[in-house]
């Protein structure tokens, strides 16, 4: 039975736990004051020995991605967080950045001073203009404090930390795409390659890393790299946040080392909603092929649920009971993608805008066992097909919900319409054991 | 096939590759794209947003394929995801299948194909580009034959307007972003963008509403003309022909034709120097449109829009069918080509022979072909007896001229578009590169950051700054002494290699210019590429249309190359004198000392009024003309001739590149050597060039004799700055590309694109003629001009800039002056 291990939430309890005050007090800053006596080189190996994997879905060794910048030249080198946190289910950034915005800082520090950038983006959604703030005032703080600025800690590094709110697109979350946005313009994946280590931002050697791998850096300096490849299975080490939605008593982030699985997560968190069964969830968000109560005990690490058939992305759990309609689920998360959709390639901007139209008919009744077929076509027009990973993603939770869920499909071609009843999965719904409440 | 994107220039130093496609072996340089070695092989794989010209983009996902590369033990790794073949280069050892030998590659092409036909309309049969479509044809090869879309396609409101002469459908539109990737790569002129997102996504201009922005105004280069309005491009009109489907179309041409209705005649276009290749397409003896031909040496795949759109003008309602001769009341009266010959013959003779006789001027104007400027001066010399013909019909010096003969006549092909490439340095000494440039802009604007680029100028114009170059402010007409004081830096920038200078028509009216610019060649090692305006001048100069200079380059001045041309030509002898140019012929005529003119294609916009008044004057006019003109209603005989689209011929471009064509089609209209050799017989003189072939050979065995040519201009440019009074300005003028020349008449879509005319004066200049912002500036004559004043940041003091010939404002006419002439500027309040 594993264990919580709250390390990046560790502080979130706290009163004020976003000001620097209550950072230092539990230690906060110590990872920057040990990183700073060390060499960039000895950070980076230790960020490698530490097995580190990007948080942001895709699992990419961090010090590897770091050890990717060429030679230093004299000229700018970036480093880029990216914060823009936009997938349905995924909620994991936006906490940690609202309630302990200086890890994040603190990380973004140690990884600048890594990769001898002199100037570091945190490129964050812009609707959450609460965590803007927060972010605004940590920079704020910890420049006054002597972290940023000219000089850190007398060592004459000089870094300084841009926060920019991005304008509400999906697809600025795609790191190429995002730098296209961050230099002013229009959000769309680039070419690759060149890739962002040789030619990022501004055509320069560029590190993007997301928001929880960067505030895992401190821990991984100050704690050592042995104390973190401890936790987690063979090759996916370390803490992460898992997030639980939908209908789960407890819902929320519950941190813990990799390889965790459902059934002890749902264990933890009070387990699916009273009175009702697991229907199917998502390992990490809306981009990644359906569970079901089969795979209650798949460890959530990056190679057991690529094994089991889909990806642990951004540990996004979302939990689906008996009285989700799946056709519904799926319908919704297509009208995201389509929606979404940059609009750069063929595949995912027209293909969304068919799929989306398809399960309209669905929903309504007008759809025939045809249609079915055509969504699995559709979807194999799109994936691998599209520019970048987002249209594949669109097709995720398509192909894998037909393949699980092939008769409920059906139900809604027969009986020309959804036979489920949509209000029952709302909590609000739920009978409250009065007579007269519907189900 | 098509170039590669990465083996530039220097094929040699690239090394060469050799990989598999479809089971054949392929050796390409490296860099090579998969999409570009498969042509080799004769593997053609569709795409749509792929265009040699443009870097790649891989949005329309067309062109997939599947590709396997060797590891680093050599064996080979399939790549999990079909690539798409428009961006991948091709590797040594690579494997590739396209759809030719992989289902895979197919069934994703197909996929691809059916995605982007989802949302297209089924208006093929009323789509301009029907016929000629790369989506219609890609989908009948490439796509399956029934669609499976049974739902509801995206519609917009159309067309939109994103130009008066572009219009945009776009539902049609698959978004590949050839357009503004186009208009951001080639010209820099961002005139339009992609708007929305995802199915909404659209090619638009700024567009508030589409982007539901409030209060907020584009800003940015080539988003405004200098009135603040917004300005397009000259050269929009490319993405027109590079749309692969239907969704950008002309106004002028737009539910015109069906292409297969049409026929397509590779011609030169007529509008500037560059000789540009392009493809006109006709209808029952009518144009309807022109298209670019893709010409690696010369335009590659692009032209101006003036070349594009402006052939309205050859056919309109004042075309001139049938000669007219003035009757005995002073009226034009219709003519038979007989009577009309008689007439202009009998007039000629009276003034060419005879004790009395004060002679004849010949001024065939600057848009003549190499075969008229060759008939032309040969009709002055064999039949008038006279070397007093210039094709020049523009401000001239002598200066000019010793430069012309000396340094060009004879010359053969000296810079070429691919050094202006390749050239280390560029200075531009009175030359607009985009106005008065056309493609020249597109050259030099595709090595900008690898070339240093300089204009001597006395602001920085917009297409300057779009090369990047740096001004090096001159006062018009004293460019010649700018060039003789010029900074360290760039003359040390001239001796960088296959630096160019590059000298316009403009540099006629400064005083020691070209002497400057010929002592800087010494100097540095750069070479000189004169670069005129007008499509026939470099030809007039090869053919002897100049006086003082024999076809082939020999100054008429040396008796051995007369006697020789003179037995070409069946000749005793030729006239010896020096002959006269344009300002001095008009300058007899307007003094009463001429006795008779030959006219012809020239303007009366183009000259001072003074030059109309020359014309009146003189006792006896012949005009060849396409169209009736100001000149033709002065003239005693006119002569109908062909418009270029009508006649075979040879623009010699500014290269000195022969640019040879064909008649498109066949009206019956004749070109000016034809009827130079009609006037001639009713002369009694054979000229014996009654064909276009008649008139090649002879000027093929034209004698090129380096030993007989003139010597160089050597004067000094003026040091001492002339005196100017308050409330005086230096003129400073040129031609926009699209502005109220009569070559542009018929055609308001393209007018519609014209920069809105200003007058410029530098903010301290600007700031003296009070707060208004409108300045009447007056000259020689009565007239003035009126115009909104824009205060230009780096302009010279003392100077004000007008376009020369826009609607309204006619400086030659209105003002009487040339630039680098004293005016007379006055604020004025609204």
């Amino acid at each position: 039975m594993s264990k919580l291990t709250p390390i990046l939430s560790r502080h979130w309890a706290e009163p004020n736990s976003w000001s620097l005050t209550t950072y230092e007090a539990d230690g906060g800053y110590a990872g920057l004051k040990k990183a700073v006596k060390s060499t960039p080189a000895d950070i980076i190996q230790a960020v490698r020995d530490s097995g580190l994997r990007g948080r942001g879905g895709a699992g990419f060794p961090t010090g590897m991605k770091w050890g990717f910048l060429p030679a230093p030249d004299g000229g700018h080198r970036y480093l880029v967080v990216n914060a823009d946190e936009s997938e349905p289910g995924t909620c994991k950034d936006i906490p940690l950045m609202m309630a302990s915005p200086h890890m994040l800082i603190e990380g973004a520090i140690i990884t600048a001073y890594a990769i001898d950038a002199e100037r570091a983006f945190i490129y964050l959604r812009g609707e959450t203009v609460h965590v803007y703030r927060r972010l605004l005032g940590a920079v704020e703080e910890a420049k006054k404090a002597g972290y940023l600025g000219t000089n850190i800690l007398g060592t004459g590094y000089d870094l300084e930390i841009i926060v920019h709110a991005g304008a509400g697109a999906y697809i600025c979350g795609e790191e190429s795409a995002l730098l296209d946005s961050l230099e002013g313009r229009r959000g769309q994946p680039r070419l690759k390659p060149p890739y962002p280590a040789v030619e990022g931002l501004y055509s320069r050697p560029t590190v993007i890393n997301n928001v929880e791998t960067i505030a895992s850096v401190p821990g991984i300096i100050s704690e050592g790299a042995a104390w973190f490849a401890a936790m987690g299975t063979e090759r996916s080490k370390g803490h992460v946040l898992y997030s639980l939605s939908g209908h789960v008593e407890r819902p929320g982030q519950y941190e813990g080392p990799l390889g965790m699985t459902l059934r002890e997560l749902l264990d933890m968190s009070g387990g699916v909603r009273k009175g009702h069964t697991l229907k199917f969830w998502t390992p990490g968000g809306s981009s990644t092929p359906l569970f079901t109560e089969k795979q209650l005990d798949v460890p959530l690490d990056y190679e057991a649920v690529e094994a089991a058939g889909s990806m642990l992305g951004t540990r996004a759990l979302q939990i689906f009971d008996e009285t989700t309609c799946v056709v519904r689920a799926v319908a919704r998360w297509t009208e995201f993608y389509k929606h979404e959709s940059c609009g750069k390639c063929t595949p995912c901007r027209e293909g969304t805008f068919w799929l989306s139209q398809i399960y309209e008919r669905l929903e309504s009744g007008e759809g025939t066992e045809a249609d079915i077929e055509q969504l699995l076509d559709t979807s194999r027009s799109i994936l691998g097909r599209s520019f970048c990973a987002l249209g594949d993603a669109a097709t995720m939770t398509i192909s894998s919900s037909i393949a699980l869920f092939r008769d409920e499909y059906m139900a809604h071609v027969t009986g020309h319409g959804c036979p489920m009843n949509p209000r029952a999965t709302a909590l609000f719904a739920v009978p409250a054991k009065k007579k007269g409440a519907r189900a | 096939m098509t170039t590669t994107a990465g083996a530039k220039g220097d094929a040699g130093l690239v090394p060469t590759i050799t990989a598999t496609i479809d089971g054949v072996e392929v050796s390409v340089p490296a860099g090579t794209l998969i999409i570009r070695a498969a042509e080799q092989i004769g593997v053609e794989i569709p795409r749509f947003c792929d265009h040699p010209a443009l870097e790649p983009a891989a949005a329309c996902r067309q062109c997939l394929v599947e590709v396997a590369t060797p590891d680093s033990e050599g064996e080979l790794r399939a790549m999990p995801k079909p690539q798409t073949s428009c961006s991948l280069e091709l590797t040594a050892g690579m494997v590739v299948k396209t759809h030719e030998t992989s289902e895979v590659a197919q069934r994703a092409q197909e996929g691809v194909m059916e995605l982007l036909l989802i949302n297209h309309p089924l208006d093929c049969p009323v789509c301009d580009k029907g016929g000629e479509c790369p989506l219609q044809n890609q989908a009948m090869s490439h796509g399956n034959a029934e669609s499976r879309f049974v739902d509801v396609k995206r519609t917009y409101e159309k067309p939109l307007a994103l130009t008066t002469e572009i219009l945009l459908d776009r539902e049609r539109c698959i978004l590949c972003q050839r357009c503004t990737r186009f208009s951001e790569q080639i010209p820099g002129d961002p005139f339009i963008e992609l708007q929305e997102r995802g199915p909404q996504s659209q090619i638009g201009l700024l567009d508030v509403d589409v982007l539901n922005f409030e209060g907020f105004a584009p800003t940015g280069l080539a988003t405004e003309d200098e009135s603040g309005r917004p300005f397009s491009s000259y050269f929009a009109g490319n993405t027109i022909q590079i749309c692969p489907v239907g969704a950008l179309t002309s106004a002028a041409y737009r539910f015109r034709s069906r292409p297969f209705d049409l026929v397509s005649s590779p011609s030169i276009a007529e509008h500037d120097s560059s000789g540009s290749a392009i493809r006109i397409d006709h209808r029952r003896g009518e144009v309807v449109r022109r298209l670019a031909i893709r010409d690696p040496a010369v335009n590659e795949d692009w032209i101006t829009d003036k070349d594009r759109f402006a052939f309205a003008w050859q056919s309109l309602d004042d075309r001139l069918a049938r000669p007219f001769v003035r009757d005995e009341a002073g009226a034009l009266v219709e003519a038979s080509w007989p009577e009309a010959l008689e007439r202009a013959a009998a007039g000629l003779a009276k003034a060419a022979d005879g004790k009395r006789a004060k002679g004849v001027g010949v001024l065939p104007g600057g848009r003549v072909t190499l075969e008229d400027a060759y008939a032309y001066g040969k009709f002055a010399r064999a039949v008038l007896g006279t070397n007093d013909v210039d094709a020049r019909w523009r401000a001239t010096s002598d200066e000019e001229h010793s430069f012309l003969v000396s340094s060009v006549a004879g010359t053969g092909i000296g810079v070429r578009f691919a050094d202006l490439e390749r050239a280390s340095a560029v200075l531009m000494v009175g030359f607009e590169p985009e106005d008065e440039g056309g493609v020249v802009f597109l050259r030099l604007r595709k090595s900008r950051g690898a070339q240093a680029v300089f204009s001597v100028a006395p602001f920085l114009s917009p297409g300057a700054a779009k090369l990047g170059a740096t001004l090096v402010p001159a006062v018009p007409g004293a460019e010649g002494s700018a060039l003789a004081s010029l900074p360290q830096d760039v003359v040390a920038a001239l001796k960088g290699s296959g630096a160019v200078i590059i000298l316009g028509e403009r540099v006629a009216s400064a005083r020691g210019g070209y002497s400057e610019a010929l002592k800087l060649t010494e100097t540095t090692g750069a070479r000189i590429a004169w670069i005129p305006r007008r499509a026939g001048e470099r030809g007039a100069v090869e053919a002897g249309a100049l006086p003082g200079v024999l076809p082939g380059g020999a100054s008429s001045g040396s008796a051995s190359s007369r006697s020789a041309l003179a037995r070409m030509w069946g000749l005793e002898d030729l006239p010896s004198a020096r002959g006269r140019g344009v300002a001095d012929i008009l300058e007899a005529a307007g003094s009463g000392h001429l006795g008779a003119l030959v006219l012809g294609g020239v303007s009366l916009d183009d000259m001072p009024a003074s030059a109309e008044a020359a014309i009146k004057k003189t006792p006896f006019v012949v005009s060849l003309e396409v169209r009736r003109s100001g000149v033709t209603d002065l003239a005693d005989v006119v002569l109908p001739v062909a418009p270029p689209s009508e006649k075979a011929g040879t623009f010699v471009n500014w290269e000195g590149r022969l640019r040879e064509f064909e008649a498109a089609f066949d009206t019956g209209a004749v070109s000016d050597y034809r009827v130079l050799d009609m006037l001639a017989r009713a002369m009694g003189v054979d000229l014996g060039i009654p064909t276009v072939d008649a008139v090649r050979a002879e000027l093929a065995a034209i004698p090129i004799d380096d030993a007989a040519r003139a010597s160089r201009p050597s004067i000094a440019a003026p040091t001492a700055k002339p005196h100017r009074a308050a409330g005086e300005a230096v003129l400073a003028s040129w031609h926009l590309l699209v502005d109220g020349g009569v070559l542009q008449d018929g055609e308001p879509h393209l007018a519609g694109t014209a920069r809105v005319p200003v007058a410029r004066v530098s903010p301290a200049t600007a700031a003296t003629l009070g707060s208004a912002g409108i300045v009447r500036v007056s000259g020689a004559v009565r007239g003035s001009i009126t115009l909104p004043m824009v205060a230009t940041e780096g302009m010279v003091d003392g100077v004000v800039w007008l376009p020369t010939n826009s609607p309204g404002t006619n400086v030659a006419r209105m003002l009487g002056v040339w630039p680098g002439a004293s005016v007379t500027v006055k604020g004025i309040d609204a």
